[in-house]
């Protein structure tokens, strides 16, 4: 502490979102009143040029030591206040942050008691400031290879983004081949882009790129570190096809007696974009073009003999006795492009899925849509004939308290394509059952004014039921949707020969799991959380984590490919600038007063703290210490410190909270 | 007048302090008695710190923490669960009603349950009525937790 300290004090309105509810002078005055307060002002926005200009000036002019700024949150504007204390050559460890919007004027409704838990806070920040210590940067350098989780569109984009740009990327994907949902789809909205010519250039490119390292049927197993230099650890299932060997000349496949069912559980089961022989490839487009073994289908694994594709493989490439193998990376960033999962809506028992037959999902019926998909491309009722009708039901596990309160943005034009799929491949009457149609990207709406043009129907109103029990001539051996039209206010019962259900998005399974990994949260909704819902879109509470794609809430393919190419370009320049800033608020121990008791030791999550024997004491190792303060708080012999949290800060703060 | 309790909350960075940011943003109303000390990660609230806040006159604290299996830190949470229990153990010896001290895991998501847990717990402590121990324990906890104090004593014992 220093012997005199001249604090300034720098009260922000924030426009009105402060000064409506805290009376701003008044907190100038309080402040002005207290013991090393030098300067104590108000602005209207100290996040501004004037404001930090302000703040710099008056650093100089009354030789400050200690600045306070009542604001915003410090995980807002923390680093930019730092930031111009650091150009006034203070240290930015000597400025404090009192959170008066956020977490006051923001939430309370009466303003004497706004402005009196603002002066509470405050005044903290006031007392804390006295006893804060100058602290030394710390930086670490950036490994330039990066972890990209997912080989969907948003793993492929962000992987050639870096790759291009000469820089190693090891990209891992859970399944057998990468391009995700995107290289099951036939057509994309509303272009009515073929996916596959757009996407599979990308995969190839993908897998023949010298910077990236491809990991299918692989999976993340453990990442430890920091920002710029994590350790990855990566479990490369055994697909019982050695990748070297194979040259995916597909004998294997054709020869193969087992039968695999490609969707388990599912009563579409027998849709299929890949071979249904128990050593398959996921699609004819896979990257890397090898196949894997199922083991639950084939012959050999569950009887013990057949062997036939080990037989007909003239590269020798089958070995039965593969063993998952781990693999393990240092890279400097990670961007998780883990994707989605679809909504499974036979919990929606009103809807029936899995005991009509006739009850489609929308990826039942992209699959069947797709040109290489098990029926070819064409839509077909389960007795192999063509629908004459189809009904489209909307928001199914979306915008439903009972399953996702959240819209999954692409349902709505998806079902429009679907619409015109059908009209355009069978003819049939199509009727849309809707809630709201949202078609709030580029070409959308004029989509949805083209299929109104196409004599496709719409039906404003959730659907109650679907059901085959006809009441009515005409409803025999059709599925009939009980819905209420609320445009014209009476419930309707609509007779079809098929249904799609458009599904809403979801977080796929093991996202939380991968996100505990990798040191990020998600949300209620299952999503990984964004550092800012505005501004940081892509970067995460932890440093050198990004998030691209679906992982982070549903979107469809541009704000994918626009959110990947952010992602690898702030990657990028992390690598460009090679160095980043970390923390410097490390644990530090007091040689004098540790008695050796070793409590400390057990406790650092990092293994950071180790026993000295010759001196007798425990040391922390600075580089791995993350300042959490945990062994700060178990030291019987108060012989750890916690810089920037050191028990006389936050006592003082304490005693100021409540002054 | 109605009794307005004073609440303290020592709020991890990554979990409850972003949910309060997030009820914030969010512009969720709750009650103004909580004041919030940052921390790092609830595994950093030394027990002192809540003995310390009574002692200043606080009639209730709160810990908030991320939810189990979601520490920043790896564990940090669990190491305050287990001080948290051991403090509400020792509470009533100094005359202090355990109800007064609560944790709370509240995630970054969590905005509106943050609202909701501050305005229930303000209730609470409303209903306890005001905080009140004598002088002599006042004395002798600030002997307990004083780091200065402590250091003063042990070198007079010199």
């Amino acid at each position: 502490m220093d012997s005199e300290e001249r604090i300034g004090v720098y009260i922000c309105h924030c426009g009105t979102n402060i000064a409506s509810k805290v009376d701003i002078a008044e907190i100038v005055e309080f402040a002005k009143g207290m013991k090393g307060v030098i300067v104590a002002k108000d602005y209207k926005f100290m996040c501004s040029d004037p404001g930090q200009g302000l703040i710099e000036k008056d650093i100089k002019e009354y030789n400050l030591n200690r600045i306070v700024v009542a604001s915003c949150s410090p995980l807002m504007h923390e680093k930019t206040f730092r930031k111009v204390c650091e150009r006034s050559g203070l240290n930015p460890y000597l400025f404090t942050m009192a959170n008066i919007r956020e977490q006051c004027s923001w939430v309370h409704i009466d303003e004497n008691a706004a402005t009196e838990k603002a002066k509470a806070l405050v005044a903290a920040a006031i007392r804390r400031s006295a006893f804060l210590e100058p602290l030394e940067r710390r930086e670490v350098s950036i490994n330039p290879t990066t972890l990209v989780v997912g080989g969907g569109i948003a793993g492929i984009q962000a992987s050639l983004d870096l790759a291009e740009a000469g820089k190693k990327v090891v990209l891992v994907e859970r399944e057998p081949s990468i391009g995700g949902h995107m290289a099951k789809f036939d057509k994309t909205f509303p272009t009515l882009d073929c996916a596959a010519c757009i996407l599979t250039p990308k995969m190839v490119q993908v897998g023949q790129h010298p910077n990236i390292e491809l990991f299918t049927y692989s999976e993340v197993e453990d990442v430890s570190g920091y920002v710029g230099n994590f350790k990855v650890k990566i479990r490369k299932k055994a697909r019982y096809v050695d990748e070297n060997l194979c040259n995916g000349c597909g004998m294997c496949m054709e020869k193969c007696p087992g039968t695999r069912v490609p969707r388990k559980g599912n009563v579409h089961e027998r849709l299929s974009l890949g071979p249904t022989s128990a050593i398959y490839l996921p699609s004819m487009q896979a990257v890397p073009a090898v196949p894997v073994i199922d083991r639950n289908s084939c012959i050999y694994f569950q009887k013990g003999k057949c062997r036939i594709c080990e037989k007909v493989c003239e590269r020798d490439a089958i070995n039965f006795d593969m063993e998952d193998e781990f693999h393990e990376f240092e890279v400097g960033n990670i961007i998780i492009a883990a994707g989605f999962q679809t909504f499974d809506p036979s919990v929606v028992i009103r809807y029936r899925y899995g005991l009509l037959p006739n009850v489609l999902t929308a990826m039942d019926f992209e699959i069947m849509n797709c040109a290489s998909g098990s029926t070819g491309g064409k839509i077909l009722k389960s007795d192999g004939t063509e629908p004459k009708s189809v009904g489209i039901i909307h928001c199914v596990g979306s915008r439903d308290k009972r399953y996702h309160e959240y819209c999954s943005r692409v349902c709505c034009m998806y079902a429009l394509k679907f619409a015109h799929l059908i009209k355009e491949k069978t003819n049939a009457e199509v009727y849309n059952f809707y809630i709201d149609l949202r078609c709030f990207g580029k070409g959308y709406e004029e989509f949805y004014d083209r299929l109104l043009g196409e004599d496709v129907r719409f039906v404003r109103g959730k659907v109650g039921e679907i059901t085959d029990l006809a009441i009515h001539p005409g409803e025999q051996g059709k599925l009939i949707i009980r819905v209420e039209d609320t445009l014209i206010g009476a419930v309707r019962r609509v007779p079809v020969d098929m249904v799609i259900l458009a599904t809403g998005l979801e977080a796929p399974e093991g996202l939380a799991e991968l996100a505990k990994k990798c040191n990020v949260s998600v949300g209620k909704d299952g999503f990984i959380i964004e550092r800012h819902p505005k501004l940081g879109p892509v970067a995460t509470a932890t440093d050198g984590v990004f998030i691209a794609g679906a992982c982070q809430s549903p979107k469809d393919i541009p704000d994918t490919v626009a959110q990947a190419s952010a992602a690898s370009s702030a990657v990028l320049s992390m690598i460009m600038r090679g160095k980043i800033e970390i923390e410097s608020a490390t644990a530090e121990i007091d040689e004098e007063r540790c008695s050796g008791c070793r409590i400390c030791n057990d406790l650092c999550p990092y293994m950071a703290i180790s026993f000295e024997e010759e001196k007798g004491v425990s040391v922390i190792n600075e580089a791995l210490c993350k300042g959490c303060g945990t062994c700060v708080a178990a030291c019987p012999s108060n012989a750890i410190t916690a810089k920037h949290f050191t028990n006389e800060q936050i006592f003082s703060e304490i005693e100021g909270l409540l002054q | 007048m109605t009794f307005e309790p004073r609440i303290v909350g020592f709020l991890c960075n990554w979990c409850t302090y972003t949910g309060a940011d997030l009820a914030g943003t969010a512009r969720i109303k709750y009650a103004p008695n909580l004041r919030a000390v940052r921390v790092m990660c609830s595994g950093r609230i030394d027990p002192t710190f809540v003995i310390k806040t009574f002692l200043e006159g606080a009639d209730g604290v709160l810990i908030g923490g991320c939810h189990p299996g979601d520490c920043h830190y790896q564990e940090g949470n669990y190491k305050a669960l287990r001080r948290y229990k051991l403090l509400k153990k020792i509470l009533p010896d100094y005359g202090i009603e355990p109800e007064r001290l609560r944790l709370e895991w509240v995630a970054a998501s969590e905005g509106d349950r943050f609202a909701k847990i501050v305005d229930e717990f303000t209730e609470e402590i409303r209903a306890l009525g005001p905080l009140s121990f004598g002088e002599s324990i006042a004395e002798s906890m600030s002997l307990d937790i004083d780091p200065h104090k402590e250091l003063e004593g042990r070198e007079e014992e010199k």
